[in-house]
């Protein structure tokens, strides 16, 4: 079975969290009263008619830029035409020969690019609701706008399918253009596999639809291909088709097979005129761009974070925004421990880590940084600061008094070492004598006369340099 | 008495008689005369009056415009808040638009008064007003003929004195046809010259609402009302202006273009009566000079493939879920469709949506629709080339005065080649005024049409002025007061 190549592209449906819909001024909000955010547009009534969106094609465009894409200089929409009761205009508008964005590639971390064919603009539909026994239709999604990224069949492995899912989902976020939760359905993917030997040409493919998280997605294809393999090994031949992954049976299963395939008698929408694309434009959205995942991964990296660490940082727009800037400000070291630490312990949930909602600022955290980095108050103190700041935020300074400070005064730690080690002559004694252990007394001494201030390190370091003048 | 719109509004701002008492009039003729000509589906007198009301309270405040408290008719396809807006189809039964169509919302503005719709063909398609599921309006000059189509209503409204104007749709000649058969004027403006925005497509590419009137000042005034930019309707266009102003009647160093392929296989009476008008505009000043169309002959197949290409998409939305009829009896919810659309659509309007399927289908679009949008552009770039050379071209709106009535479903191929001279002016998305050239030996109206190159009305209208000057058409149009 090992001896078939895996070969897989996949088709991401992203959601843009634009304001309002792509072709009215409707709210896209999720979770409203069914029909609410609806208006004659969403609805398919007769006689009206679509108007772009100007920020859905911002967003397509940051999309196709971050994923290398060129940016087509014109670009327009065609009609696909399919009959279902949540499209209320039997016809889907989207985009079929002149895409917004072309040619694209993700790289892996193996350094292995996956080309992006294109990148497309649509209207999501609506949403059947089943109840009582009776159907029901829900409009408010209809007219959502969505991308739809089609790659390239370079994808080799579960394992690529995956990275490749991961890498898309951290750069949409990080660009501001989709949350992409497959959960919520605000990223939907369709995978197209086949497998073939090597060195011969390309199998049949099945299409596979239905896959609504990560580990499903992985599970359908490791299925999937396990299945094509042995119906080859069979003698027996893959059938062009669209299956479904089932998540009871943890199979896939058929849903259509290419004679009863739709024909979607795409043509150009009448409604919308070509949309040029000037290249100031593009320019512009390019500058207005943050920095993307991979770029904020090696900056981490020059840290000297571990890849754990930068995987976790850099996971969230949010965090990865509020480290940037602190390790800019502050010790890049000490802020991404506190960062993993402490701030991360108060936060269990995925929500909780992307909204990142702390009490303070980076300003302040970046203070509370270099109080530490540059020895002015002691992990301890720190810790304690940090969680006061977490409850009630603030700035380091509203929680530090004067003591706190001046207990860690290098001055007053001299004084201390020095009047620890005239006051204990038998712990020098044996210390020098050995006993290492001695030193501790003297330790103690000085952290109790600072009431626990005192960097225990500094303190070490000044006695011995006293003990053994 | 016949009148002009601007006549009107003179009485009615001199205070000689009430937007009340003009509306009164209108919906006494109605009452008299639309029993034998069909030409409304509907009227509301309520709400004529409350206008007409509104109106009287406008003027009274020198508020509003030329077209402050006339009555006006409105095409089945136009929307109106809540009225019922069905297209003359059974699919579209009791179907309330929640919203005016952008013209609507313009001449609710300047306070005019409507009337009812206008009776029209099924979907805007046809060219008789038969295939209205309302059954067919009547030509008032005889009603043995019908008036045309699809703005069939409109034409026989305005011509009977049932309304001042109409607002008719012109997909590919929809509005200029019926204009000719009645002996009306009728305006097809540029593409993009006015908000299609709750004009119920046919092809959407083609369609665009023009006015149908008893004469070409009024026709520049309504358009004036009605054109304009709109942010709404993505194809419109910020490049028309008002024409009104322009008009002088002046066609001195006009330059005409006779297209010869127009005038083939064109009814002699027909012809004679157009080219005479050739002999006028020389004598007024005018040159003429005599052109070629050569991909004229492929505008009309590539008209039908494209509109109906479009038309099966824009009708798919009629499924019985949201607004009009659903069958009562079915399986599942792709059965209801079905049974639907069946029951709903009349056998025209099927037939449409059948072959731009088929067009549009896998193996067949790059044969016919991709090729009819080779033609569309071929026509196009004729006419922009025709455009450096003439100021306007004059032909003729259809091959034959008014077809009997039947006739057209009996002769369903002559009556979509009779579609020729007016199909190119959609296909090229130019502007075209149609007007009454004479009267042919049987009574029936004779129209001319005017081609002008894009968002020129100001010149095909001027043109249609210094003819209708020099022919004053004798009716009895225009509500006796």
């Amino acid at each position: 079975m090992s001896e078939y190549l895996f070969v897989a592209g996949l088709e991401t449906h992203v959601e843009l969290q634009t304001k309002s819909k792509i072709f009215c001024s409707c709210s896209t909000a999720f979770g409203a009263e069914p029909n609410t955010h609806c208006c004659p547009v969403c609805t398919g009534e007769p006689g009206s008619l679509p108007v772009i969106n100007r920020e859905v094609l911002i967003y397509a465009i940051k999309a196709g830029l971050a994923t290398n894409c060129k940016i087509a200089s014109v670009t327009k929409m065609d009609r696909k035409n399919y009959v279902y009761p949540d499209l209320p205009k039997a016809y889907q508008i989207s985009q079929f020969e002149e895409p917004v964005a072309v040619g694209g590639y993700i790289e892996l971390d193996s350094g292995k690019r996956i080309r992006i064919n294109h990148i497309h603009m649509e209207e999501d539909a609506g949403k059947l609701v089943h109840e009582n026994g009776y159907t029901y239709v829900d409009y408010n999604r209809g007219g959502v706008p969505l991308i739809e990224i089609v790659s390239e069949p370079d994808i080799a492995s579960v394992e690529e399918a995956r990275e490749y899912v991961e890498k898309l989902q951290l750069i949409m976020r990080h660009i501001g253009v989709s949350d992409c939760k497959m959960q919520e359905g605000s990223m939907r993917c369709d995978v197209n596999i086949s497998v073939n030997r090597k060195g011969e040409p390309l199998g049949t493919r099945a299409e596979i639809k239905n896959m609504n998280s990560l580990s499903f997605m992985e599970k359908a294809l490791a299925y999937e291909y396990r299945r094509q393999c042995e119906l080859l090994d069979n003698g027996e031949r893959v059938v062009q088709e669209t299956r479904r992954y089932n998540e009871a049976t943890q199979t896939t299963e058929s849903m259509r097979n290419k004679e009863d395939a739709q024909d979607y008698r795409y043509f150009p929408e009448p409604d919308i005129l070509s949309i040029g694309i000037g290249k100031d434009f593009i320019e512009k959205i390019k500058r207005s761009l943050p920095e993307l995942p991979d770029a904020l991964r090696k900056r981490f990296a020059s840290y000297g974070l571990s890849d754990i660490e930068i995987k976790r940082l850099v996971e969230y727009k949010k965090i990865a925004d509020f480290y940037s800037e602190a390790a800019a400000l502050s010790d890049p070291k000490i802020a991404a421990n506190l960062i993993l630490g402490e701030i991360f312990r108060g936060m269990q949930t995925e929500e909780e880590k992307e909204r990142f909602d702390l009490m303070f600022g980076v300003k302040a955290f970046a203070e509370l940084v270099t109080l530490r980095a540059e020895n002015k108050i002691n992990a301890g103190i720190q810790k304690k600061v940090l969680q006061k700041m977490l409850e009630c935020g603030g700035s380091p300074k509203d929680y530090l008094s004067a003591e706190d400070l001046a207990g860690v005064d290098s001055g007053a730690v001299d004084r201390l070492c020095a009047e620890a080690v005239a006051a204990n002559e038998r712990a020098v004694k044996d210390y020098l004598g050995g006993k290492e252990q001695a030193l501790k007394a003297l330790l103690g001494y000085v952290m109790k006369a600072t009431r626990g201030k005192a960097d225990a390190a500094q303190v070490e370091a000044r006695l011995k340099e006293l003990i053994c003048k | 008495m016949p009148g002009k719109i601007a006549e009107y509004s003179e009485l009615l701002r001199s205070g000689k008689i009430s937007s009340t008492e003009l509306t009164k009039a209108y919906l006494d003729e109605i009452s008299a005369s639309n029993p034998k000509y069909n030409a409304f589906v509907s009227v509301d007198p309520d709400r004529a009056l409350k206008a007409a009301a509104k109106a009287d309270k406008a003027i009274k405040n020198g508020e509003g415009g030329l077209l402050t408290g006339i009555p006006y008719g409105v095409k089945d396809n136009i929307a109106e808040k809540g009225v019922v807006t069905d297209c003359c189809s059974k699919i579209l039964e009791n179907y309330r638009p929640t919203y005016n169509a952008a013209v609507i919302e313009k001449l609710n503005a300047g306070y005019a008064v409507p009337l009812g719709k206008n009776n029209m063909d099924e979907f805007a398609m046809g060219s008789s007003t038969e295939t209205s599921v309302y059954g067919a309006a009547l030509n008032p000059v005889n009603t043995s003929f019908v008036p045309g189509g699809s703005s069939g209503g409109g034409a026989a409204a305005v011509r009977a004195g049932m309304a001042t104007f109409a607002l008719g749709s012109d997909t590919g000649g929809s509005i200029r046809q019926p204009a000719a058969f009645t002996g009306i004027v009728g305006l097809k403006p540029t593409y993009g010259a006015v908000s299609r925005y709750g004009l119920i497509a046919y092809g959407s590419s083609l369609d665009q609402i023009g006015p149908m009137t008893t004469s070409v000042e009024d026709a520049a005034v309504v358009f004036d009302a009605i054109s304009g930019s709109d942010k709404r309707d993505m194809t419109s266009s910020p490049l028309s202006s008002p024409v009104s102003d322009k008009l002088t009647g002046d066609v001195k160093k006009m330059r005409i273009g006779y297209p010869k392929e127009y005038f083939e296989g064109i009814d002699p009476e027909v012809k004679s009566i157009v080219e005479s008008a050739f002999s006028f505009y020389e004598k007024a000043g005018a040159t003429i000079k005599e052109v070629s169309v050569p991909a004229l002959k492929s505008a009309l197949p590539a008209y039908y493939i494209i509109a109906c290409a479009e038309a099966s998409s824009n009708l798919g939305r009629y499924d019985g879920i949201r607004y009009g009829i659903r069958a009562s009896d079915y399986d599942d919810v792709n059965d209801m469709i079905m049974k639907t659309r069946s029951m709903g659509f009349g056998k025209e309007v099927k037939r449409r949506i059948m072959l731009g399927t088929y067009v549009l289908s896998a193996g067949y679009f790059d044969a016919y629709y991709k090729q009819a949008l080779r033609v569309r552009e071929s026509v196009s770039e004729a006419m922009r080339d025709l455009f450096a050379s003439v100021d306007a071209l004059l032909t003729p709106v259809a091959p034959t005065t008014a077809f009997p009535l039947n006739y057209t479903s009996e002769n369903m191929i002559e009556t979509y080649m009779s579609d020729f001279c007016t199909v190119p002016v959609n296909i090229a998305g130019l502007p075209a005024v149609s007007l009454p050239a004479g009267t042919a030996k049987s009574g029936l109206p004779v129209g001319m049409q005017i081609i002008g190159a894009k968002f020129r009305e100001d010149v095909i209208l001027n043109a249609a002025l210094a003819y209708e000057a020099d022919h004053p058409v004798k009716t009895d149009m225009g509500v006796r007061i």
